[in-house]
């Protein structure tokens, strides 16, 4: 295992973040407060209490997944889409290291920025709402499972996307609508039927659902199915990367 | 000397049906200085970058120092630095930080000091601290080669080095090269500029369109191959080779003016005192005379017309 390698992606993953930490931190939290004070504090305080939590409360864990599904995808799309772009990658290709190493120092950077993002949201948001988290360990394994499956997926867009414009649409064609749609703002149990059976084909869903019940123990699925799904979708995304470095697919021709 | 990287039967075809390379066959030897030559689009990057693992042969294998590029390529691969064609650069790290990142990259423990010799050897010292995009374009061309030095590899591949580089700087960098050589490092490089490879090779190889034309020593090259021309600058305006002196298979030149004898300066006998007698004999002066030897570029340019 070539370990220098991996901390050698990894440092220079994480120093790409120091340099451009206006959009690495601070615009992602300066959004999420946004939200706090509109949905929270502005139209929040008309709205009932779901489940018997505040609604500024409530929406708490699903703008943090928000966020996090959002940043990782980004921080790891570019992160390997940059040295295709400017040629660097040849170094990448040239040195001795294997895809695993590759994908760790990348990934593992990612997910570093995001979970760190999401807890900067996490105490950000405690000066907007009061918050209470049930399950701590849970909650950080939610959000770390969440961090490694998107930038893994961040990843694969990364080396899917041939140009700038491919690197924004499924973060947002695809994730926001999914987040919006997947109980970020409300409980799925508010929905009509035949839209909650809907709303179950969307895997955010079940990361959101997740991440609230380590919160506040309420849940609109099971914990267990939770866990299931984001296990299931971090091994799709494994799979992807695994065929990627196989093939070479747009990396190597 | 043994040789240090072997290629058989390399093949590549890229996915649009382009032939890049067809069955090639070349050993480099340990501690040599190899230059392949040949026109744009002959194969020689395309040759590299399947021994630096950055393209997938079609067929055939390489290995370096006995291991195989794709068995084995962390071995091979770790014990190669490459400097690409391209000036590619993370414009906004420092100097320091993208050559030691190259260092951690090849599964080598962090070390300032070697980082430093490799900086001042190649003039870059004194811009550490500063950001890759705001360096000259030969500053850029000598980064990349600091970054390929960062490991202290075994074998230097360099993809064009001097493209691009004013005369000074490639003169800096052929002592940079040589002086790698004296160390022990292995050197390829390809190149445009015959003049690069007369001046620094042990070896050359000429590639066109995919395939492997010659490799020979290049003093064995130029002598083989390399003709010399006596030309005598005429008193009088000749219109035709006198019957006289037909055997010689003279040329004449500058309209009428000069008188050009091509010979062979291994040969037993060049002809050139037969020659100079049989004019006197035929009288025809002479003002003054010159000779000149074919250049590699000359020997380059019929190796590959003749090809053709």
């Amino acid at each position: 295992m070539n370990l220098h390698a991996v901390k050698a992606i990894y440092l220079f993953e994480m120093a790409r973040a120091w340099r451009t930490l206006m959009q690495s931190i601070i615009a992602p939290v300066l959004s999420t407060s946004l939200y706090f004070v509109v949905f929270g504090a502005a139209i929040g305080s008309r709205i009932a209490q779901i489940d018997g939590v505040s609604y500024g409360a409530f929406i708490v864990p699903g703008l943090i997944m928000l966020s996090l599904m959002t940043l990782s995808i980004s921080n790891a799309s570019f992160g390997i889409y940059f040295p295709r772009f400017s040629g660097t990658i040849y170094e990448l290709l040239s040195a001795p290291v294997s895809p695993f190493e590759v994908v760790l120092g990348y990934v593992g950077a990612a997910a570093t920025k995001s979970v760190v993002l999401g807890l900067i949201i996490l105490a950000t948001a405690t000066l907007f709402v009061p918050l209470q988290i049930a399950h701590p360990v849970w909650m950080v394994v939610f959000l770390v499972l969440t961090a490694v499956t998107f930038s893994l997926f961040g990843f694969v867009i990364g080396i899917w996307a041939d140009g700038f414009e491919k690197l924004q649409v499924i973060p947002l064609l695809i994730i926001t609508p999914l987040t919006f749609l997947g109980g970020t703002f409300y409980s799925v149990n508010m929905l009509p039927p035949f839209w909650k059976t809907v709303t179950l084909f969307n895997p955010v869903v079940y990361l959101v659902s997740g991440f609230r019940w380590s919160f506040y123990e309420i849940s609109d699925v099971n914990v267990g199915v939770s866990i299931a799904m984001t296990l299931g979708f971090l091994g799709l995304c494994l799979a992807a990367v695994w065929w990627i470095f196989k093939t070479g697919y747009r990396l190597k021709t | 000397m043994t040789s240090i990287i072997s290629v058989s039967d390399l093949s590549k075809t890229y996915a649009t049906g382009f032939q890049a390379l067809k069955s090639i066959n070349l050993d480099i030897l340990r501690g040599e200085i190899f230059a392949l030559l040949g026109p744009n689009g002959a194969g020689k990057t395309t040759l590299i970058s399947i021994i630096c693992g950055i393209v997938n042969a079609t067929e055939g294998s390489v290995s370096v120092d006995g291991h195989d590029i794709v068995s084995d390529y962390r071995a091979a691969r770790s014990m190669i630095g490459l400097v690409p064609q391209e000036l590619t650069t993370d414009a906004f790290e420092t100097v320091w930080n993208t050559v030691s990142f190259s260092r951690g990259l090849f599964g080598k423990a962090a070390n300032p000091a070697h980082i430093e010799y490799v900086l001042k050897a190649l003039s870059l010292w004194d811009k550490k601290d500063s950001q890759v995009m705001t360096l000259s374009g030969g500053m850029k061309r000598r980064l990349l080669i600091a970054k390929a030095l960062s490991h202290e590899p075994q074998i230097l591949f360099l993809d064009e080095p001097t493209a691009g580089v004013d005369v000074e700087l490639r003169k800096g960098m052929w002592e940079v090269v040589r002086t790698l050589r004296d160390s022990g490092v292995t050197i390829i490089l390809t190149t445009h500029y015959i003049e690069e490879a007369e001046e620094m090779a042990d070896r050359i190889g000429v590639i066109a369109r995919g395939e492997l034309i010659l490799v020979e020593n290049k003093d064995e090259l130029m002598n083989k191959l390399g003709k010399k021309q006596l030309v005598l600058h005429l008193h009088d305006r000749l219109d035709a080779v006198p019957e006289s002196l037909a055997a010689y298979g003279l040329e004449i030149g500058a309209d009428g003016q000069e008188l050009i004898f091509t010979y062979d300066t291994h040969a037993e006998r060049t002809g050139i005192t037969g020659l100079l007698r049989d004019m006197s004999d035929a009288g025809i002066g002479f003002s003054d005379l010159n000779t000149m030897q074919s250049s590699l570029e000359d020997i380059f340019v019929d190796v590959v017309r003749n090809t053709t």
